[in-house]
C-alpha cells in the first residue's frame, strides 16, 4: 500500500468503500440489518460534516440535531402531504381535528422540488444566521457549544408545543411512500439504502476535496491559531462560517434521508441527547480524519443497537465512558491508531490531529 | 507630509487597561526604508504599542500608515492595508508545513474559487520568500518541527508574501544563537529596502549592529529618540536602564 501514489490510494479507497456499501453489505445482510445500516449511514453523513467543522475547524458543533431535524421535518412534511393526496391534510391533523385547512407554512412542502431544496437549504440558512452572529462576535468555544445545545432544546420544545401542526412528541410517523414508491416494499427499502450509500460516498468525496483545498488548509490554520490568521488579513469568522454551513447542510440531507429509511422523524431524534451522540461517534472514530467520523458514527450506532437490546439501561453509561476514554487516551480517535501504526513504519508526520483542542474538550466534558 | 508617505506616523497614542495607562501619549515617526528599533525596560509598553497599531487593543490618538488611519479598524482590515507583525513567541501554524504557512500568508486576497481548489504549483512570491528566508530545502516539513531561529524567519517570510509594507517585529532574535542573529540582521537589511521596519528588541548587541534609528520607551512614554549613538549618550536613557551607567547599556541590558 505504501508505494502507491496518493491519488491511486484515494481511488482504491473509494472503490473499496463502494464495493463494501453497494455489493458486500446488500449481499450479506438481511433486509432488516440492511435497513439498520441505512439508518447508521444517515448518522455517518452527519458525522462527515462534524468532522469538517469540528475536526478541521475546531467548532464543537453540539447542536447538529437542529439541522438534522430541519432536514428530516422538511422531507417528512412533503411525504406526509404526498401520502395524504392532493388537497388533503396529513392524517394526524385530521385526527386532532383542530384545523380546517392546511397551515400556510405546510403548503409549499407539497411541492417536491421545494421540499427537497429545503432539506438542505433551510439548515444552511439557519446555520448561516446563527454562525454569522456567533463567529463575528467572537463567542468562545464553550459558549458556542452551549448555544448550540440551547437551540436544539428550543426546537424540541417548539415542536412538542405545536402538536396540532407538528405531530408533537410523536413527530411525523407512518410515512408510507417515497416519491411514488411504497416504502413497505423491501425492494424500495433497498433503493433507499442505495441512495443513502451513494450520497455518503459523494459527500465524502466533496469533503475530501474541501479538506485538501487551500480553504481546508486555512481552516486548520484558523483552528490552531485564529488570531494569527486575522493578522494575515483574513476574517476567521467567514472561514468558520463556511465549514459550519456545509456541516449543517450535510446534517439536513442526512435527516431528510433518515425519514424514508426509518419512516419517522420526531423530537426525540433531534434534541440535546441525539446532538451529543452525533459528536460522540465522531470523537470515537477520529474527528480530524476523513473516514474516522464515518466509522465512529456507524460503530457507535451499531453498538447502541446491539447493547441496548441486551442490556437496556446501561448504554448511556457505556457511551459516556467510551467518550471519556477516547478523549483522554486517544484524542485522534480510532482513526489515529492506523496513523500511529503507519508512522511507526514510515516515521512520517501527520498534520491532521488538532494541537490543543483536546484540553478544551476535556474541560467541557468535565463541566 | 511628503516625507511620511508610506511611513508610520503615530500621534498621541494612548492605551488604557482598566485604569492602568500602558501607552501614554506616544508620538512616533518612522520613515519608509528605516529600520527603527524600539527599546525599553520590561513593561514599557512596546508590545502594547504594536498591539494598538495592529488593531488588537483599543487605543486613542492616531496611527497612520501612508494615507490610511489604522486605529479603529479590525485586525484583518489593518493587515490588508499592508501592516504585518510577528509575536514575542512565534505564532506559526505548527500543524501545517512551511509551504502551507507561506501559502496561507500569501492568500488573503484570493477568490473563493481559488480557495476551493488545491494549490497546484508553488506561487512565485512564495518560492521567492522561501529563497529569501533560506528555507527552500525545508519547504515540506511541519512548521512545528523547525528550529527556533527558522521559525522566526518563517514568520518574517510570511510577512513578505503577505505583502506587508510595514513590518512590526516583536523581539525577533530572542533566544537565537549568535549565527542566527547575524542571519536575521542581514535578512532585515534585505527586506527593509522597500519597506518600513520596526523592531522591538532587548538585545543591545543586535541593536548596535542593525538599527538605523532607535526610540526608547519608558512607562508608556517616549524617553529618547535618535541614532544609536545619540540614544546611548542620553543620560535619561542611562538612568532608566536599570539605573546603571552608559556601560550597562553598551554591555547589553538584556533582562
Ligand atoms: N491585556 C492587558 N491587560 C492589562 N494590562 C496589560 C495588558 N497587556 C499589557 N498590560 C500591561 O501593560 C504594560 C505594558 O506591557 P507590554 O507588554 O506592552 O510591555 P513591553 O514593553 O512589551 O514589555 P516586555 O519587554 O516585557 O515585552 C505592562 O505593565 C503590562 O502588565
Ligand atoms: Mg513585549
Amino acid at each position: 500500500m505504501t508505494n502507491l501514489s496518493p491519488r491511486t490510494r484515494v481511488w482504491l479507497g473509494f472503490g473499496l468503500g463502494a464495493v463494501v456499501l453497494f455489493a458486500a453489505a446488500p449481499a450479506l445482510l438481511t433486509d432488516f440489518r440492511l435497513s439498520l445500516l441505512a439508518k447508521y449511514l444517515c448518522f455517518a453523513i452527519v458525522a462527515v460534516g462534524i468532522g469538517l467543522a469540528w475536526g478541521r475547524g475546531g467548532l464543537l458543533t453540539l447542536g447538529q440535531g437542529v439541522f438534522f431535524g430541519l432536514g428530516g421535518y422538511a422531507m417528512a412534511m412533503h411525504l406526509k402531504l404526498a401520502d395524504a393526496g392532493e388537497g388533503n391534510m396529513p392524517d394526524f391533523m385530521e385526527l386532532y381535528g383542530q384545523l380546517d385547512e392546511l397551515p400556510a407554512w405546510w403548503a409549499p412542502f407539497a411541492n417536491p422540488v421545494f421540499a427537497l431544496a429545503a432539506t438542505v437549504l433551510l439548515p444552511m440558512l439557519v446555520a448561516f444566521g446563527l454562525g454569522s452572529l456567533v463567529f463575528r462576535r467572537r463567542v468562545r468555544g464553550a459558549y458556542f457549544a452551549i448555544l448550540s445545545q440551547a437551540l436544539a432544546a428550543a426546537m424540541v420544545i417548539l415542536l412538542i408545543g405545536q402538536q396540532g401542526t407538528t405531530g408533537g412528541t410523536n413527530g411525523l410517523t407512518d410515512i408510507e411512500g417515497f416519491f411514488g414508491y411504497d416504502l413497505d416494499d423491501p425492494v424500495n427499502q433497498r433503493m433507499v439504502y442505495f441512495i443513502i450509500a451513494g450520497v455518503l460516498l459523494a459527500l465524502l468525496a466533496l469533503t475530501r476535496q474541501l479538506m485538501h483545498s487551500r480553504y481546508g488548509e486555512l481552516l486548520v490554520a484558523v483552528r490552531d491559531s485564529e488570531n494569527r490568521v486575522r493578522f494575515l488579513g483574513y476574517n476567521p469568522a467567514n472561514v468558520k462560517l463556511v465549514a459550519y454551513v456545509v456541516a449543517a447542510g450535510m446534517a439536513g440531507l442526512a435527516g431528510a434521508l433518515f425519514v424514508p429509511a426509518v419512516g419517522i422523524i420526531s423530537p426525540a431524534l433531534i434534541g440535546i441527547v441525539p446532538s451529543i451522540e452525533f459528536v460522540i461517534g465522531v470523537a470515537v472514530g477520529g474527528r480530524a480524519a476523513l473516514l474516522g467520523p464515518v466509522l465512529g458514527a456507524v460503530a457507535v450506532a451499531w453498538a447502541k443497537t446491539a447493547l441496548s437490546e441486551r442490556f437496556p439501561g446501561t448504554w448511556t453509561y457505556l457511551q459516556g465512558a467510551m467518550f471519556v476514554l477516547v478523549v483522554a487516551f486517544l484524542p485522534g480517535g480510532l482513526a489515529s491508531l492506523w496513523g500511529m501504526v503507519r508512522r511507526r513504519r514510515e516515521r512520517q508526520p501527520d498534520a491532521t490531529v488538532p494541537a490543543d483542542g483536546d484540553r478544551v474538550l476535556v474541560q467541557e466534558v468535565a463541566a | 507630509m511628503s516625507e511620511t508617505a508610506g511611513g508610520l506616523r503615530i500621534r498621541g497614542l494612548r492605551v488604557v487597561f482598566d485604569g492602568f495607562v500602558a501607552v501614554d501619549g506616544v508620538d512616533l515617526d518612522v520613515e519608509p526604508g528605516d529600520i527603527r528599533f524600539l527599546i525599553g525596560p520590561n513593561g514599557a509598553g512596546k508590545t502594547t504599542l504594536v498591539d494598538a497599531v495592529t488593531g488588537l487593543v483599543k487605543a486613542t490618538g492616531s496611527a497612520r500608515f501612508g494615507e490610511q488611519e489604522l486605529l479603529g479598524r479590525d485586525v484583518h482590515r489593518v493587515a490588508r492595508l499592508g501592516v504585518g507583525r510577528t509575536f514575542q513567541t512565534a505564532a506559526l501554524f505548527e500543524e501545517l508545513t512551511v509551504l502551507q504557512n507561506l501559502d496561507i500568508a500569501a492568500g488573503a486576497g484570493r477568490s473563493p474559487w481559488t480557495m476551493l481548489r488545491r494549490r497546484g504549483t508553488v506561487p512565485d512570491d512564495v518560492a521567492q520568500a522561501l529563497e529569501t528566508i533560506g528555507l527552500t530545502g525545508r519547504r515540506d516539513v511541519l512548521a512545528g518541527t523547525l528550529a527556533h531561529g527558522q521559525k522566526q524567519w518563517l514568520e518574517i517570510g510570511m510577512l513578505l508574501v503577505q505583502n506587508a509594507r510595514l513590518l512590526l517585529l516583536d523581539e525577533p532574535v530572542a533566544g537565537m544563537s549568535h549565527e542566527e542573529r547575524e542571519a536575521t540582521g542581514e535578512l532585515l537589511g534585505k527586506v527593509a529596502s522597500d519597506r518600513t521596519v520596526v523592531v522591538i528588541e532587548h538585545d543591545m548587541d543586535f541593536l548596535r549592529r542593525f538599527a538605523r534609528t532607535v526610540t526608547v520607551l519608558h512607562a508608556g512614554k517616549v524617553l529618547s529618540e535618535g541614532t544609536v549613538a545619540q540614544v546611548q549618550a542620553d543620560p535619561k536613557v542611562q538612568e532608566v536602564y536599570l539605573g546603571h551607567t552608559a556601560d550597562a547599556v553598551a554591555q547589553g541590558a538584556e533582562a
